[in-house]
């Protein structure tokens, strides 16, 4: 193929993340080793190291260990476990893929969380033998509760079942009652052999009966843009740009939906309104044109935005358009993970960074923990090390929020030790938990007597409504 | 494939790097950037022009200079620093300097360590950066595939591979005390074919070491390097023969290996990285000293 040509097809590639999710003993490794090396991309010279290395640690005899090309570092190697999230890199002709991989065991939930974070397409393995596992269960809460939308099914150790299609069904039936319960919306299925390559990059000879595509070729052709709903534009001000006194500019990545020059916008959380003056996306700048504007943007790109009115703007503030205003209030419904080995302290204050702003604040009330192997929920009062519970997060000052699960970069946020500086959880936006800080609605409208009234009396006679004041 | 909302992989990758420069810049006091001079620091630099347009950079790059670099890295940067009006900071360690630490008469491990560590260490603590950003990728090496963009370093510039802040989405911990630091890794995600796919798309310049050209080339402890000047020892450089090769990374010459190759534009270095079947690093002398070389020098503090 002409160079030339390949380069042009390629610069059109897509971009996929996903996450693999297993144990030690499911083979997950060997699988990302697997789909690095049949897809030509593991070179050669770190596959002679890994044969050397195969001598002193492998477990698999005689053949060459893909975990080992995977496994980072070297205190890992020896003990024969990922510990840690790692990222890893491969292509096709259609995607670019980034691999989280992290680790399968219960007190690393905090590393499946990250890695899971930033995942469009979550990998879960099974071992064919044992079917669906108590860290099946956990892994699949994880994923749901990340908002991870594709959940590719991935029954391993085929080889060791005869290649049985009755207990590939067996096993597919079951996740999906698994995926029903926890709201998972497209589940795929795949019988695979990670050792020998099954399934992985080409179609298996011993799967005579299974008619989808192998691992890969999935993983390629997979539909994950996000239904085509208009977004709601957010624009989370991450720097102020001013070269001189003629320019003042606000950076940030858009999070979500469009803008377009003359749009009508409103700065939260202080309510301000102006208009989009003009737009820089940061990727058309050139080294001979450092103005190069555009008339629209849109997310993920990264730009930068005038305004036509001289309007206090700083980072941590979040430009939005003025006719679809979020909820701003202090005082958020979120999920917590705990991360940290110190455990969370009720009241305690902690920094509490969301996008581009950072409020301190504190967990006031934990509604329930959610087990992870069961999905039961347990009345509590302090958050260990890899906990996951519904809480009550009230801010010292006011956000522009939205649910994690309406946008996962403006609904997200991580908790920060104000002495260790750690990051030690964190947390998802479920809604805005009470009424009366609600100022963007404030702004938007002005009730009448009569109207407040009325609202005092449904708040007084019907609480079950849990009707907002206005 | 493609609908008209999803960015290209190279423009995704773009908007995510320019998102953590700019989170830089605006939670750090004092940001530095290191220049290399190779490919990926010309590419770091490109997407810092970018984010932070209109302006200049607002923070210098620092190139730690062994004064064993190829000369043309040394003319390449200057002109970059003229060309583009970015504040350079250029440091040496002046006990290398006295003690005229050479890769040939020291080894590649001394010299590495006193020129490069060392004097990393010392051009860090001398600025105080609170942000050291660096252009490190996480498909060069197994440890660095497990490296936070934002790499916490305590005051000792030392990384703990075992106690990593855990990092979600796109939200960067940048919390640290007086003294400690973090590293940043931009290009994180970018594989070596983005890098070349987007210095090709970009047009961005780099030193012409990375095409093929005659040099004169001698047999080093297994590597082909360059004779560059004459403080190769002569016996070593009278077995020099001209020969056509380029190379796949740029560090200092007695220490950076150069491959046989026909290549001299972009598309055709390319079009032999795709059908080549050695890895980035193999040019480097440095990384073949032991097993988890790369992990124990970052540990140490090397980049």
């Amino acid at each position: 193929m002409d160079i030339i040509n390949y380069l042009k097809e390629h610069e059109n590639k897509d971009m996929l993340r996903f996450l693999t999710c297993g144990s030690v003993d499911d083979g997950k490794s060997t699988l990302i080793g697997r789909m690095l090396y049949d897809s030509k991309m593991i070179f050669d010279d770190q596959l002679s190291a890994a044969e050397s290395e195969s001598k002193k640690y492998g477990t698999t005899g005689e053949k060459i260990d893909m975990a080992l090309l995977v496994d980072g570092l070297q205190s890992e190697r020896e003990q024969g476990i990922t510990i840690d999230v790692a990222y890893r890199f491969f292509a096709t002709e259609n995607r670019k893929f980034i691999i989280a991989d992290t680790p399968g065991h219960e007190q690393y939930t905090r590393n499946m969380v990250t890695g899971a974070s930033t995942a469009d397409v979550a990998i879960i393995l099974i071992d064919a033998r044992k079917g669906i596992l108590t860290q099946t269960r956990r892994h699949s809460f994880i994923v749901s509760l990340l908002g991870i939308e594709h959940v590719i099914v991935a029954i391993n150790k085929m080889d060791l079942v005869d290649f049985s299609e009755e207990v590939y069904k067996e096993i597919s039936l079951a996740y999906g009652e698994l995926a029903k319960e926890l709201g998972i919306k497209n589940t795929y299925y795949i019988p695979v052999s990670a050792l020998d390559g099954d399934n992985v990059v080409d179609k298996s000879n011993h799967t005579p009966w299974f008619d989808g595509k192998p691992l890969l070729g999935l993983l390629d052709s997979m539909d994950i843009a996000k239904e085509q709903k208009e977004e709601d534009f957010r624009f989370p001000v991450q720097y102020v740009n001013r070269p001189n006194l003629n320019f003042r500019g606000f950076c940030g990545t858009i999070a979500a939906g469009r803008v377009k020059i003359g749009d009508d916008i409103t700065v939260l959380p202080s309510g301000k309104t102006t208009k989009v003056k003009s737009i820089i996306n940061a990727g058309d700048i050139t080294e001979a044109n450092r103005e190069a504007g555009t008339k629209e943007a849109y997310a993920p790109m990264a730009v930068t935005i005038t305004t036509e009115d001289e309007v206090d703007i700083s980072r941590g503030d979040m430009i939005v358009h003025t006719n679809s205003l979020p909820r701003v209030s202090n005082n958020l419904k979120v999920m917590l993970v705990w991360m940290d080995e110190k455990p969370m302290t009720l009241g305690r204050t902690y920094d509490i960074k969301r996008a581009t702003s950072v409020v301190s604040g504190s967990f006031e009330h934990i509604n329930y923990k959610i087990d992870v192997n069961t999905y039961e929920r347990t009345q509590i009062d302090t958050l260990e090390l890899n906990d996951i519970a519904s809480c009550k997060m009230v801010l010292t000052r006011p956000i522009a929020s939205d649910a994690y699960k309406e946008n996962r970069l403006t609904g997200s946020f991580i908790v920060v030790d104000r002495i260790t500086n750690n990051t030690v959880g964190a947390g998802m936006i479920v809604g805005v938990s009470r009424r009366d800080e609600d100022i963007a609605k404030r702004i938007d409208k002005h009730y009448t007597d009569a109207e407040r009234a009325l609202n005092r009396y449904i708040r007084e006679n019907f609480p079950e409504w849990e009707c907002k004041v206005v | 494939m493609l609908n008209q909302e999803r960015l290209t992989h190279l423009k995704q990758l773009e908007a995510e790097s320019i998102h953590i420069l700019r989170e830089v810049a605006a939670e750090f006091t004092n940001p530095v950037m290191m220049y290399s001079v190779g490919k990926d620091s010309s590419v770091m630099l490109h997407l810092a022009m970018k984010a932070f347009a209109p302006s200049k950079l607002p923070f210098p790059l620092l190139h730690v200079d062994t004064l064993w670099k190829f000369k043309e890295m040394i003319a390449f940067r200057d002109q970059r620093a003229k060309d583009l009006g970015f504040d350079l900071i250029v440091h040496s360690n002046p006990e290398g300097i006295d003690m005229n630490i050479s890769p040939f008469e020291h080894g590649s491990k001394v010299h590495t360590d006193i020129m490069k560590t060392q004097a990393l260490k010392q051009a860090l603590n001398a600025g105080g950066y609170d942000a050291v950003i660096g252009g490190a990728r996480r498909d060069e090496e197994k440890s660095r595939a497990k490296e936070r963009i934002f790499s916490f370093r305590d005051k000792h510039h030392r990384w703990d591979p075992k106690n990593q802040r855990p990092e979600l989405w796109n939200v960067y911990n940048t919390a640290i005390e007086k003294g400690e630091s973090v590293r940043v890794f931009p290009i994180s995600n970018w594989t070596e074919l983005d890098v070349w796919q987007y210095i090709y798309l970009e047009d961005i310049p780099i030193p012409s070491l990375y095409f093929a050209k005659e040099h004169d080339v001698v047999e080093y402890e297994g590597t082909k390097i360059m004779v560059d000047d004459d403080r190769m020892p002569e016996a070593l450089r009278k077995t020099a023969k001209k020969e056509m090769v380029r190379f796949r990374t740029l560090g200092c010459y007695p220490l950076t290996g150069a491959i046989n190759s026909t290549a001299t534009t972009l598309p055709e270095i390319i079009k032999e990285m795709l059908l080549s079947t050695s890895s980035e690093r193999e040019g480097r002398v440095i990384d073949k000293d032991q097993e988890g070389a790369m992990e124990l020098k970052k540990i140490e503090g090397y980049f």
